[in-house]
C-alpha cells in the first residue's frame, strides 16, 4: 500500500498520510468495558457478582477480626484468652501457639536434644532444595546425598548413638512437625525406588513378576490408608519374629512407604508410557542391556516428564502423614489435638486457632510444592514445543 | 571374513551362548528368585503369626462371627442391638454406614464439584476467583483436619438443644446434630412410585424412538417436554389424585430435648461435609480440565454450523469432555469411599470404625478382621472399576 501512495505523490485525490485509527467506542474497551464484561455481562453474571461481593462481605471481614485484629497475641495460660469484661471479644488465640509452639515442632523431645532435630531439619532443607532446583550444579551428588547419605546421618542424629556421644532417644518421645517430617521424608526415599521397580515389574514380560506387581499395586491401591496402616501396627508385629519386634514408628513407616510405593508405581508407569517405543528400541539397537537402557536412556526421560506428578503424589503422602495418630504417633496434627483440649488453655477459641494455626501450615507446605509442580509442567511444556 | 554369526547358511547352527548370557535363562533365573524370596517372606510370616498367636493366646478362625458382640453402635439404619446381634450384624452395620455415606457424598460431591470446575472456566472474575481459591484451599489441606474442624469446630460448637438454631422446615441445627421432619410413606405411596418409576421407563424409550427418528428423518421431538411430563407432572397428579400420601413427623422442640423427627448425628454430618468439600475440589479439577480438553475449534465449528451455544455445550462440548473426565472422576469416586474410612477419627460408625475399631479390640483376631475390611474395600474398589471402565469403553473414542 504504501508503495503505492509513495510512488504517485502528484495525484491530489490520493491520501497521502495514514489515517490515525480512530478509537473503538468508549464502552467496548478501557476498564468501564472490562468491568461490564467480566462483572456484569448479562443477568446471571450480574446477581453472581452480587451474590459472591455480599457473601466475601459476609465472611471476610469476621475471618479477618478473628485472626488479627481481635486476636490476642501475649500470654501465657487460658486467662489471657478467656471472655470477660476486659476483653468482652477473644478472637484467636495466638499466645497458645507461641507457648506450644516447640510442643508442635519437637513434640517430647527431650529439650537438650533439640539441636539435633534442628539440625536434621537443615540438612534435609538442603537435601530438598539441591534436587528441586534445577539450575544447581552435580544434582547427581544430590540425590546421593538425599537418598543414601541423609538417611543413615539421619538415623544416628536422631535416635541417637553412644559411640559418636549422642544419647539414644526413643521413637516414643518423637513428636509433632518432626514426625510428619520423618514420615513424608521415608515415604518419598522408599517409595521412589520401591514405586520404579514396581513399574518396571509391571511392564516387564517375565510373568512372576508382572503378576506381582500387578497384584501389589492394585491391592493397595484399592483399600484406604487406614486399613494399610491398621495392618502394619497390628499384623506387621505378628508376622515378625518375637525379637524383632518393630516400634510404633516403624509400624507407620512401614505401612506410609508400602503405600506410596504402590501410588509411586502408577505415576512412573505413566511415564514409562509416555515415551515413544523408539526410545525402547534404539536403546535396544545400541546393544545396550535391560538395565543400561533403563539407566541410561528410558529412567531419565520418564522420571523428567513425571517430576510434576512425583511431587502432587507427595504432597498427597504429606496430607496423608497426619492418619499415623491410628498407630499412636503424635505427628504435627495431633500434638495440636492434644494441646488444644490441654486444661491450661481451656478457652473456646483455643480450638479454632489450633485449627487455622495446622491449616496454615498445611496450606503453605502444600501451595509451594504444587506450585513448584505447576513451574515444572509449564517449563517441561515449553521445553517439547518446536 | 565373514562373521559366523551372520551366515545364514542352511544346516548352520545358531551361535552358542552360555545360560548366563542367554536373556530367556537370565528372565527364568530371575523368576525363580523372586518367587522364592516372596515364598520365604509368606513362609516365615506364617509361621511366625501362628507361632506369637499361640504366644499370645489369639484364637484364629472366624468362629467370632456369629458370637454376640455385646456393644452399641450410635447409628444404623438396619436393626442392630446390642444385646441380641452378632460380630457379624456390626459388620453389616458398619458396611452399609460405609456405603451409605459413600452413596449420598458422591452425589453431592459430583454436583458441587461440576458447579465449581465450570465456575472456575466463568468469564466472570469474581467467579473464577472465588471456584479457584475454593480448590486451591481445599485441596492443599489434609482431609482429616478438614474434618476435625467440621466436627470439633463447627459441629460440636453449635448451641445446645435448648438453643436450637431453627432452620426452615422445621428443621434443628444443634450440637446433638440436624432434625428434620422424617417422611411417613402411607397407603397409596407405592402407586406413585409405581407411576413414576413408569415414567422413568417410558422416558427412555421415548429418548431412543425421538434419537431413532431423528437420525432416520431429522425431526426433533420435543424431548424435553415430554421427559417433563413424564417425571413431574403426572406423578405428581398421581401423587394428588391418591391423596397425597405422605406424611411427616415434625420435631417438637422442648426444653431439654427435641421430639420425633429425623436426626442426622454431627458424626455423619461432619464426615459428609468434609468428604463432599474435600472431593468436590478435585472433581473441579478433574472438570475443568474436561472441559479445557475439548479444542476450541470445536466449539467455533458448531457455531459455523449454526447451531446455538447451548446445544453446541450438550450436543458438542459435553460429550467430548465426559470422555476426559470419566476416568480420573471414577478414581475421585473410589478415593471418596475409601476416604470415608477417616470416620474412624470422627466417630461414626463406618465399617473401618466398627469393625477395625471396636470388634478388632474386643475379639483381638487382628488377621481375620482386618483381612475382611480390606477385602470390603478391594471389592469396592474393584467393582466401581470394572463398572466404570465399561462404560469408559462406551463412550471412548473409536478410531480407525
Amino acid at each position: 500500500m504504501s508503495q503505492s501512495v509513495s510512488s504517485n505523490p502528484n495525484q491530489s485525490f490520493v491520501q497521502q498520510d495514514v489515517i490515525a485509527p480512530s478509537r473503538p467506542p468508549s464502552n467496548l474497551v478501557g476498564p468501564v468495558a472490562w468491568v461490564r464484561e467480566h462483572l456484569f455481562g448479562g443477568v446471571f453474571n450480574t446477581s453472581a457478582t452480587i451474590l459472591i461481593v455480599l457473601f466475601l462481605a459476609w465472611v471476610v471481614p469476621p475471618f479477618l477480626d478473628f485472626v488479627l485484629f481481635d486476636a490476642v497475641w501475649v500470654g501465657t495460660d487460658r486467662e489471657a484468652c478467656i471472655f470477660n469484661e476486659a476483653h468482652p471479644i477473644v478472637g484467636a488465640c495466638w499466645a497458645f501457639i507461641k507457648d506450644r509452639f516447640s510442643f508442635f515442632n519437637y513434640g517430647t523431645y527431650p529439650i537438650p536434644e533439640r539441636w539435633r532435630v534442628d539440625l536434621f531439619f537443615a540438612l534435609l532443607t538442603i537435601a530438598v532444595i539441591w534436587l528441586l532446583k534445577l539450575s544447581l550444579p552435580r544434582r547427581d551428588l544430590g540425590a546421593l546425598y538425599a537418598f543414601i547419605i541423609l538417611p543413615v546421618v539421619s538415623y544416628f542424629l536422631l535416635i541417637g548413638s553412644p559411640t559418636l556421644g549422642l544419647p539414644i532417644v526413643t521413637t516414643n518421645l518423637w513428636g509433632g512437625l518432626l514426625v510428619t517430617v520423618v514420615v513424608s521424608a521415608v515415604g518419598i526415599v522408599v517409595s521412589l525406588p520401591l514405586g520404579i521397580l514396581l513399574a518396571l515389574g509391571r511392564r516387564s514380560t517375565m510373568p512372576a513378576a508382572q503378576v506381582f506387581s500387578v497384584a501389589f499395586i492394585e491391592f493397595v491401591r484399592g483399600v484406604p490408608l487406614i486399613t494399610v496402616l491398621f495392618m502394619a501396627s497390628v499384623m506387621l508385629p505378628l508376622f515378625v519374629p518375637r525379637e524383632f519386634e518393630p516400634d510404633k514408628l516403624l509400624r507407620a513407616l512401614v505401612g506410609v512407604a508400602l503405600f506410596a510405593s504402590a501410588y509411586m508405581a502408577e505415576v512412573v508407569r505413566a511415564g514409562l508410557q509416555a515415551l515413544p517405543k523408539g526410545q525402547y528400541e534404539g536403546a535396544m539397537a545400541l546393544g545396550l542391556s535391560y538395565g543400561q537402557m533403563m539407566r541410561l536412556i528410558i529412567l531419565p526421560q520418564a522420571l523428567k516428564v513425571t517430576i510434576p506428578n512425583i511431587v502432587s503424589n507427595y504432597i498427597g503422602l504429606f496430607k496423608d502423614t497426619t492418619l499415623v495418630v491410628i498407630v499412636g504417633l503424635f505427628d504435627f496434627l495431633r500434638t495440636i489435638e492434644t494441646a488444644r483440649i490441654d486444661p491450661i488453655w481451656a478457652a473456646p477459641t483455643v480450638s479454632p486457632t489450633g485449627y487455622v494455626y495446622a491449616a496454615i501450615f498445611y496450606f503453605i507446605f502444600c501451595f509451594a510444592m504444587s506450585s513448584y509442580a505447576r513451574t515444572i509442567e509449564q517449563r517441561l511444556s515449553k521445553a517439547d514445543k518446536r | 571374513m565373514v562373521d559366523p554369526r551372520l551366515s545364514d547358511a542352511p544346516g548352520s547352527q545358531p551361535a552358542k551362548v552360555s545360560p548366563w548370557r542367554d536373556p530367556r535363562w537370565r528372565s527364568y533365573a530371575f523368576q525363580a528368585v523372586l518367587m522364592g524370596a516372596i515364598g520365604f517372606l509368606v513362609y516365615s510370616a506364617f509361621s511366625n503369626a501362628t507361632e506369637n498367636l499361640k504366644r499370645q493366646k489369639i484364637a484364629s478362625g472366624f468362629g467370632f462371627w456369629d458370637t454376640n458382640s455385646g456393644f452399641p453402635i450410635s447409628f444404623s439404619i438396619q436393626h442392630y442391638s446390642e444385646a441380641t446381634s452378632t460380630y457379624g450384624d456390626a459388620f453389616w452395620v458398619g458396611m452399609v454406614n460405609t456405603l451409605l455415606v459413600a452413596a449420598i457424598g458422591i452425589v453431592l460431591a459430583t454436583l458441587l464439584g461440576f458447579a465449581v470446575g465450570v465456575a472456575r472456566l466463568s468469564k466472570n472474575v469474581l467467579v473464577a476467583f472465588v471456584a479457584r481459591w475454593y480448590v486451591e484451599i481445599l485441596r492443599n489441606m489434609p482431609l482429616l483436619l478438614q474434618l476435625l474442624f467440621w466436627y470439633n469446630a463447627v459441629l460440636k460448637a453449635l448451641p445446645s438443644v435448648r438453643d436450637s438454631i431453627k432452620l426452615p422446615l422445621n428443621s434443628f441445627l444443634n450440637n446433638r446434630g440436624l432434625t428434620t421432619p422424617r417422611p411417613i410413606p402411607e397407603d397409596g405411596l407405592g402407586w406413585v412410585g409405581l407411576v413414576l418409576l413408569l415414567g422413568f421407563v417410558l422416558t427412555i424409550v421415548v429418548r431412543i424412538w425421538a434419537k431413532r427418528r431423528q437420525e432416520a428423518t431429522g425431526q426433533l421431538a420435543p424431548v424435553g417436554w415430554i421427559t417433563l411430563v413424564l417425571l413431574v407432572v403426572v406423578p405428581s397428579l398421581a401423587f394428588v389424585i391418591a391423596g397425597k400420601p405422605l406424611g411427616f413427623d415434625v420435631p417438637q422442640g422442648g426444653r431439654f430435648n427435641i421430639v420425633g423427627g429425623l436426626v442426622f448425628q454431627p458424626e455423619f454430618l461432619a464426615l459428609l461435609f468434609g468428604l463432599v468439600l474435600y472431593t468436590a475440589a478435585y472433581i473441579a479439577e478433574v472438570v475443568r480440565a474436561g472441559i479445557m480438553a475439548v479444542s476450541h475449534g470445536q466449539t467455533e465449528a458448531a457455531y459455523a454450523l449454526g447451531l446455538q451455544p447451548n446445544i453446541t455445550s450438550k450436543l458438542i462440548v459435553i460429550p467430548q469432555a465426559m470422555r476426559v473426565i470419566i476416568p480420573p472422576l471414577t478414581s475421585q469416586y473410589l478415593n471418596l469411599t475409601k476416604n470415608s474410612s477417616l470416620a474412624v477419627f470422627v466417630g461414626y460408625p463406618d465399617l473401618a470404625n466398627v469393625f477395625t475399631g471396636t470388634v478388632l479390640n474386643q475379639t483381638g483376631q487382628a488377621i481375620e478382621v482386618v483381612g475382611i475390611t480390606m477385602l470390603v474395600y478391594l471389592s469396592i474398589s474393584l467393582t466401581t472399576s470394572f463398572v466404570m471402565n465399561w462404560y469408559n469403553r462406551r463412550v471412548a473414542l473409536i478410531e480407525r
